[in-house]
């Protein structure tokens, strides 16, 4: 009974640092050619892509397909060579505390212990201490990190330092999280944990979220949809609408099915890829 | 577990005193081998004493308080000299990694300058300030001002790009980019930098210190050289060393080693 109580009371503490929802996001002929003294490259074709708040997309394709890139110009960290983004409506100039990207490699800062990198955004944004400590506070439990916020980033594994990087993000309380292969360098037993954690997370703060990545499972298991980005450059071949009850399960024989429907057509997809680069040669 | 580790210790253990009494070992056969040499009188007393002799200047100078006075004047410049190396070098590297017209001119300038050891500007020097305090600590800030105003600036140039997307997309803008992020990021190269101005301006200060007649290390050299006191010469090296290597191993590695583990650049 007590236990009921103080469960409570730590929802209602944490409910004004993580107010739930997203906003929603929408692409518009957003392309992206890299243009150098020796050659002209199309990383991106001009991408549309709507994206409602609150939900889970998951952009699933090849190494180097532009999807990265795509992200990196949601971001705000890279200029589009076409098109707009708009996120609540509003269009996006540079990067913008509504929009957070998480990267493959964590990116944490050394010099900063735990606690610190959870507060970096905060500081950023002027809050002050005793606040920025209490929020961190609440963010490292929310990823389970209680005990580890005076640990160094060398100190920490792979898998928990996705977990700072994942608190550090929501710190600074965006509306939409743009995820870069966060979980592709990590072993499969610790990936299949942050998914179940991740998930939770999304689905009790309502954030709007992409995520990048080349597993197919992975994009099966988190996604509201999945989009299929061919070989570069880039650009959307084919959408699946993910209708499977949550939480899943990477063995449920429904999932599987479904993701290898989805890795049929992204082989397709390559294989017709490299027919047309043969051609050209 | 902790068995596991206990034994890594005990076996590290070990192996630190192996290497400590190989060590011990080789000196003894070195001062043994010395001594045979002297016995030899292949060359009069005065040009190479025993290790006795040597032992002896050196209890002398340090009983009679020359040699701890002289070290004190000696590290008092290299100190001054140091400190206003740190602080120019800082500026001027932040200036040249920040802008590239600052790199491409003044940069040029200090990789020239770099290339010249800085004992070369004590004429000069001693033709500006006369044989003054001042021309000393002008040698020894030559000396230190380009290696630290260097490993400044590789150190921003090499930010990985990775911090620097982190930092922006997490809010960071203009100024707070430099000081929370880009000089952090820098701080492995800085020290390195720190470590070779150190090393450059300790030898520079020992080498114009034979031209001044103030009691300091560098000077007590040359007075060792002007009695015909070669043992005092060898003792008078031996706490030149012994300081040097203080100072690298107490400050400057202990910095670095700490640094690369945090930063993640040695295992």
């Amino acid at each position: 009974m007590s236990g009921h109580s103080s469960l409570e009371r730590v929802e209602s503490q944490r409910s004004p640092l993580l107010k739930p929802g997203g906003v929603s996001l929408s692409v518009e002929g957003v392309g992206k050619t890299f243009i150098s003294r020796q050659q002209t490259v199309q990383a991106l074709s001009p991408i549309n892509l709507e994206v409602v708040a609150g939900e889970f997309v998951c952009l699933l394709g090849p190494s180097g397909c532009g999807k990265s890139t795509l992200l990196s110009i949601i971001a705000g960290l890279e200029s589009a060579s076409s098109g707009e983004i708009r996120a609540a409506g509003r269009k996006v100039q540079g990067p913008g505390t509504e929009r957070v990207l998480l990267f493959q490699e964590a990116a944490l800062f050394p010099w900063l212990d735990v606690q610190r990198n959870v507060e970096f955004g905060l500081l950023q944004g002027g809050v002050k201490p005793r606040e920025r400590v209490d929020i961190a506070q609440s963010l490292i439990e929310l990823v389970h990190l209680q005990g580890f916020e005076k640990s160094y980033v060398h100190q920490l594994s792979g898998g928990m330092r996705q977990r700072v990087a994942i608190a550090r993000a929501l710190a600074i309380d965006p509306a939409i999280l743009l995820m870069d292969e966060p979980f592709g360098a990590l072993d499969a037993l610790t990936r299949d944990r942050l998914h179940t954690e991740l998930e939770a997370i999304w689905s009790r703060t309502g954030k709007t979220i992409l995520f990048v990545t080349h597993n197919v499972r992975e994009a099966v298991a988190l996604g509201d949809r999945v989009l299929v980005f061919s070989p570069r450059p880039g650009r959307i071949v084919r959408e699946f609408r993910i209708d499977l009850p949550r939480p899943r399960l990477l063995e449920d024989h429904a999932l599987v099915d479904v993701a290898a429907e989805i890795l049929a057509v992204l082989k397709e997809t390559i294989e017709e890829q490299e027919e047309i680069d043969g051609r050209g040669k | 577990m902790a068995e596991v580790s206990s034994s890594v210790v005990r076996s590290a253990r070990s192996s630190a005193l192996g290497i400590w009494t190989r060590r011990l070992a080789f000196y003894a056969a070195l001062l043994l081998l010395w001594q045979v040499i002297v016995n030899l009188n292949i060359w009069p007393s005065y040009a190479l004493p025993g290790p006795l002799d040597v032992f002896n200047s050196l209890a002398n100078g340090i009983a009679s308080g020359q040699f701890m006075q002289a070290a004190l004047v000696s590290l008092q410049r290299l100190a001054l000299g140091y400190a206003i190396s740190l602080v120019l070098g800082t500026v001027l590297g932040i200036l040249v990694g920040r802008f590239s017209v600052v790199e491409e001119t003044v940069g040029s300038l200090i990789l020239g300058l770099q290339a010249l050891p800085s004992v070369c500007w004590l004429p000069l020097a001693v033709l500006w300030f006369g044989l003054t305090e001042q021309a000393i600590i002008f040698v020894v800030v030559m000396g230190a001002l380009f290696s630290i105003t260097l490993g400044i600036e590789s150190g921003i140039k090499n930010t990985p790009p990775i911090y620097l997307k982190a930092a922006r997309t997490l809010g960071t803008r203009g100024q707070a980019l430099y000081s929370q992020v880009i000089l952090p990021a820098a701080l492995p190269s800085i020290i390195s930098g720190l470590k070779q101005g150190w090393t450059f301006a300790w030898r520079s200060l020992m080498a114009a210190e034979l031209l001044y007649f103030t009691l300091s290390l560098g000077n007590l050299l040359n007075n060792g050289r002007d009695l015909n006191d070669a043992s005092q010469v060898i003792a008078v090296m031996l706490v030149i060393i012994a300081i040097g290597v203080a100072i690298d191993t107490l400050i400057f590695s202990t910095l670095e080693r700490t640094l690369r583990e945090r930063w993640g650049l040695q295992r």
